[in-house]
């Protein structure tokens, strides 16, 4: 822990004459939530100290040459300039080291590797800007949800002010249970991105196309904030991570209630929805899944973000809109929505954005919708 | 290590250089110019524009970082500060500057009259302006520049409007421009030396050049190879890179760094030439284990060749590649610490004097094994998948980059411009620069690693409140950095100006050919009759 002393008094002078936050200053790993967790922070420390030797002894030995060997005291340069003896030493010794830096790290990397046996597969979706959750194998098989930031767009942009949370905040949390392995597969549906929480050691990139894993087993209840860390476009900052661990017991009572909820939402399909009922649903929809491109005022960000507002496809046929949200725009930021949303959310939005802003071009019902999926 | 004497008189070896071969007037001096020093200045004036305009750049990145919250450019321009300040710094400062390094003083250092293909010197320097215009003309492109990091990491670039064209054709001529250089120096390097001057007597510079050059002319292909796949995805159908058509986005990144770890060395090897020049000269005293600086250079390149995964630790390798790379990985730190150990017992019992290049030197020497350091904490399999992605890494690059070439750069430009000028900078300003340059470089990055520990991600344009207060000091540091800058601009040229004329070996401990037989300023011509080196 000594190691820790040392940066809190060198981080401590470097934060003097910095305006005061309200907040502590963060400076080192989070407290270590998982057995991973404590043996990387372990490694890090036992390389950090090496380090410190060998820094402080190559730069006390070049200071004290700066010092005693100043032209300015008249010291006159001695002229060797070889000793194969010194050569071979310094290069033998840092190459033990090596070694013996490799043999604790070596144990480690292959325990991070070992996805063997979980007691809970969880596949983890990465989109652009949020994350998927579908519960695989294990208790809670079946359930899936996606995570969306949930800041204010007003505390982003300053017309409020900013949460405890801000940015590590999300509708729904990822729910596992305390002291399980978790197995955590993870994919993309557009671009790289990368999962991460620190607390539990446990970072992988989600690559579109292909299925990786890692595992890590939660020590204790709460809740660990992280976010997106691989760049997959605009909203990169903008896609946190939030897993809450709780105890079995409240673990198997989210389960009934996940469970509940999903049969609760099964809707008719057929059902037929009147123009207000679609819209102030779509409006929901849109602000979940639309606001950060096209914008609350419809007009986007062109040419990246084309304005929705007057565009040929929400004011041409229903069919074309309702494609282009369905299998997305390739080669553009426009994802396929096909897969994340439900036929009655998919048509409230397209309702919404067809009667909002200048534009009004009808209803369209979820079973059109369903017609379309292919 | 070895003496050295010329056929004749110093002074008189640009006897014939008045009259007939003086530099044509005005403009088309430079637009036309074969000569190697008129090509050197070229390159390094074109290095500090782009060294400002990426300087813009990361200032902007800094002052949207300065708070929480987004105020003053949208996530898409953010994006596109990040990409655009890393290459136009890669490609456009750091390069050109040790090209221009090499222009300037290899024929000089190992006797030769001009590089070896002097048209071609031409068209490699006339490619990069070009270039550079892409690069800065994709801003203002429907979509402006490309948002994805100077990695180009594949799907993103797909997504990606015609900026992105502009920055794959850009690439495609500045590795165009890299590649021809190189030939140059090799052929250069290898058949113009003066005679006696055999590879084992040549100044350290001119090895380390020798090396880079080759590691340029094997890396720089293998990126346009990337840069052209991408172009074909992005265009013409195909799915080098895309999993729905039988393609791996992974397979971008292992092509990308395959290039990418070696141009780490590309920018370094070089800058060590530089210190390797400047340390033996304010110690005066020969540079400690001269055989063992060329073979541990050596061997820093090949293994630059084998470890380029270990940028990639997180996507998912079977555990014998991870372990494999970090093996590999930490056999860096041997040649490396060779190198830092050689530098240090150089000082030890010399004539120590501490002028502004020698300031820089050991700046250099003592930022440049922290931004080691932490390269070998990031080696390690499990402690990078903590802080890969982070601002750990952002602060282990630009110890690198920053204090470790742009620092011997420095050093290097308070070295030789007696000798390129004529005249002396001022050394107080001089030295100034050097400590504003060193506290506010650490100001930015140092509090970096915390930024990353505290588990800060790179490349985004707001952060969660627990980050503020690093964040602040970085920002403050950066604009010190910058008015510094303006400091060194301004010392350049009052040099050039207004400077007290140079003897020709102002430094006591300089030993090579530029300084014990040339005059100051070193003539247009130079070394039209070789001399003998003994």
């Amino acid at each position: 822990m000594s190691a820790r002393k040392l940066f809190a008094v060198l981080a401590g002078l470097a934060a003097l004459g910095a305006s005061a936050s309200a907040y502590a200053i963060e400076w080192y790993f989070r407290e270590p939530g998982s057995q991973l967790a404590r043996d990387i922070d372990q490694l890090h420390q036992y390389v950090m100290w090496l380090i410190i030797v060998i820094f402080v002894g190559v730069f006390g030995a070049m200071f004290y040459s700066c010092f005693a060997h100043r032209k300015s005291v008249g010291h006159k340069a001695e002229q060797f300039h070889e000793n194969t003896t010194v050569e071979l030493i310094w290069t033998i010794i840092p190459a033990i080291i090596l070694v013996i830096i490799a043999w604790p790290v070596t144990k480690v990397v292959i325990a991070q590797k070992d996805t063997s046996s979980p007691d809970l597969t969880v596949k983890v979706t990465g989109y652009q800007w949020k994350w998927g959750y579908d519960y695989l194998k294990g208790e809670g098989e079946g359930i899936s949800y996606l995570s969306t930031l949930s800041t204010p767009r007003d505390q982003i942009d300053g017309r409020a002010p900013k949460g405890e949370h801000y940015l590590l905040e999300v509708d729904n949390e990822f729910v596992v249970p305390v002291g399980k392995k978790i197995r955590i597969l993870t994919t993309a549906a557009d671009v790289v991105h990368s999962w991460w929480v620190p607390s539990f050691g446990a970072k992988q990139d989600a690559i579109p196309g292909f299925i990786r894993d890692l595992w890590f087993r939660p020590e204790q209840t709460g809740v660990f904030r992280s976010q997106c860390v691989e760049l997959c476009g605009k909203e990169h900052g903008f896609m946190p991570i939030v897993v809450k661990v709780v105890s079995q017991e409240d673990y198997t009572k989210w389960v009934a209630d996940q469970r509940k909820a999903m049969a609760a939402s099964a809707e008719d399909v057929n059902k037929q929805w009147s123009l207000e009922e679609l819209k102030a649903r779509g409006e929901k929809v849109y602000a979940a899944n639309c606001v950060a491109c096209h914008q609350a005022s419809g007009k986007g960000a062109p040419p990246a973000f084309p304005p929705l507002d007057g565009s040929k496809t929400v004011t041409g046929p229903k069919e074309g809109h309702i494609d282009t949200v369905l299998n997305g725009r390739p080669k553009t930021a426009m994802a396929a929505f096909g897969a994340q949303l439900s036929d009655t959310d998919i048509a409230a939005v397209i309702t919404y954005e067809r009667n909002s802003w200048s534009n009004k071009s009808g209803i369209v019902q979820p079973a059109e919708v369903k017609a379309r999926r292919k | 290590m070895s003496s050295i004497a010329g056929t004749h008189d110093p002074a008189h070896d640009h006897h014939d250089d008045h009259g007939h071969h003086g530099p044509a007037a005005g403009l088309m001096r430079w637009v036309t110019t074969t000569n190697h020093k008129d090509i050197g200045t070229m390159y390094l004036w074109f290095s500090g524009t782009m060294f400002l305009v990426g300087g813009i750049m990361a200032l902007a990145i800094r002052l949207e970082l300065f708070e929480p919250g987004l105020q003053f450019f949208d996530p898409d321009r953010f994006n596109q500060f990040t990409t655009m300040h890393g290459l136009i710094m890669v490609f456009g400062a750091i390069m050109p500057a040790f090209v221009g390094f090499a222009n300037w003083q290899i024929p000089m250092m190992i006797g030769a009259p001009d590089m070896a293909f002097a048209r071609l010197n031409n068209w490699s320097f006339w490619l990069l302006p070009f270039a550079a215009s892409l690069l800065i003309l994709s801003f203002f492109t429907p979509g402006g520049a490309p948002g994805v990091g100077w990695t180009m990491y594949s799907p993103l670039t797909v997504q990606m409007g015609m900026g992105m064209d502009f920055t794959i054709f850009a690439v495609h001529l500045l590795g165009m421009s890299s590649i021809l250089g190189s030939i140059n120096i090799i052929t250069t390097i290898l058949n113009m030396r003066a005679p006696g001057m055999t590879l084992m007597r040549m100044p350290m510079f001119v090895w380390t050049w020798l090396i880079t050059a080759y590691l340029l002319v094997a890396a720089m292909p293998v990126l346009a190879g990337a840069v052209t796949m991408t172009l074909t995805d992005r265009h013409f159908g195909t799915t080098f890179f895309n999993a729905a058509g039988g393609g791996d986005p992974v397979l971008y990144q292992h092509i990308f760094w395959f290039f990418g770890h070696p141009e780490v060395y590309i920018i370094a090897l070089p800058a060590f030439g530089v210190i390797s020049q400047v340390i033996p000269a304010f110690s005066r005293k020969p540079l400690f284990g001269y055989a063992s600086m060329v073979y541990a250079t050596s061997a820093i390149a090949i293994l630059s060749f084998i470890v380029w995964a270990h940028h990639m630790y997180t996507v998912g390798m079977p555990v014998t590649g991870q372990l494999f790379f970090m093996y590999a990985t930490t056999l860096i730190a041997v040649p490396t610490g060779v190198k830092v150990f050689n530098w240090v017992s150089t000082m030890w019992k010399g004539s120590l004097s501490f002028e502004t290049p020698m300031l820089f030197a050991i700046g250099f020497l003592i930022l440049f094994t922290l931004g080691g350091f932490t390269g070998l904490v990031l080696s390690l399999v499990p402690v990078d998948i903590q802080l890969h992605d982070t601002y750990y890494v952002v602060a282990h690059f630009h110890y690198v980059m920053v204090a470790g070439a742009l620092f011997s750069a420095f050093a290097g430009i308070y070295f030789w411009i007696p000798k390129w000028t004529g005249r002396m900078y001022n050394e107080k300003l001089g030295q100034i620069h050097f400590w504003l340059t060193l506290i506010f470089f650490n100001m930015i990055f140092f509090v970096q690693h915390f930024l990353g520990m505290a588990g800060m991600p790179r490349r985004i344009p707001d952060y969660p409140l627990m980050f503020e207060t690093w964040n602040k000091i970085s920002s403050i540091g950066a604009f010190g950095f910058g008015l510094a800058q303006l400091l060194f601009l301004y010392i350049v040229l009052d040099c050039i100006r207004n400077g007290e004329p140079a003897p020709q070996k102002p430094w006591d401990g300089a030993d090579s050919l530029e300084w014990t037989h040339l005059p100051t300023p070193a003539p247009y011509h130079t070394f039209e009759t070789q001399p003998v080196v003994k």
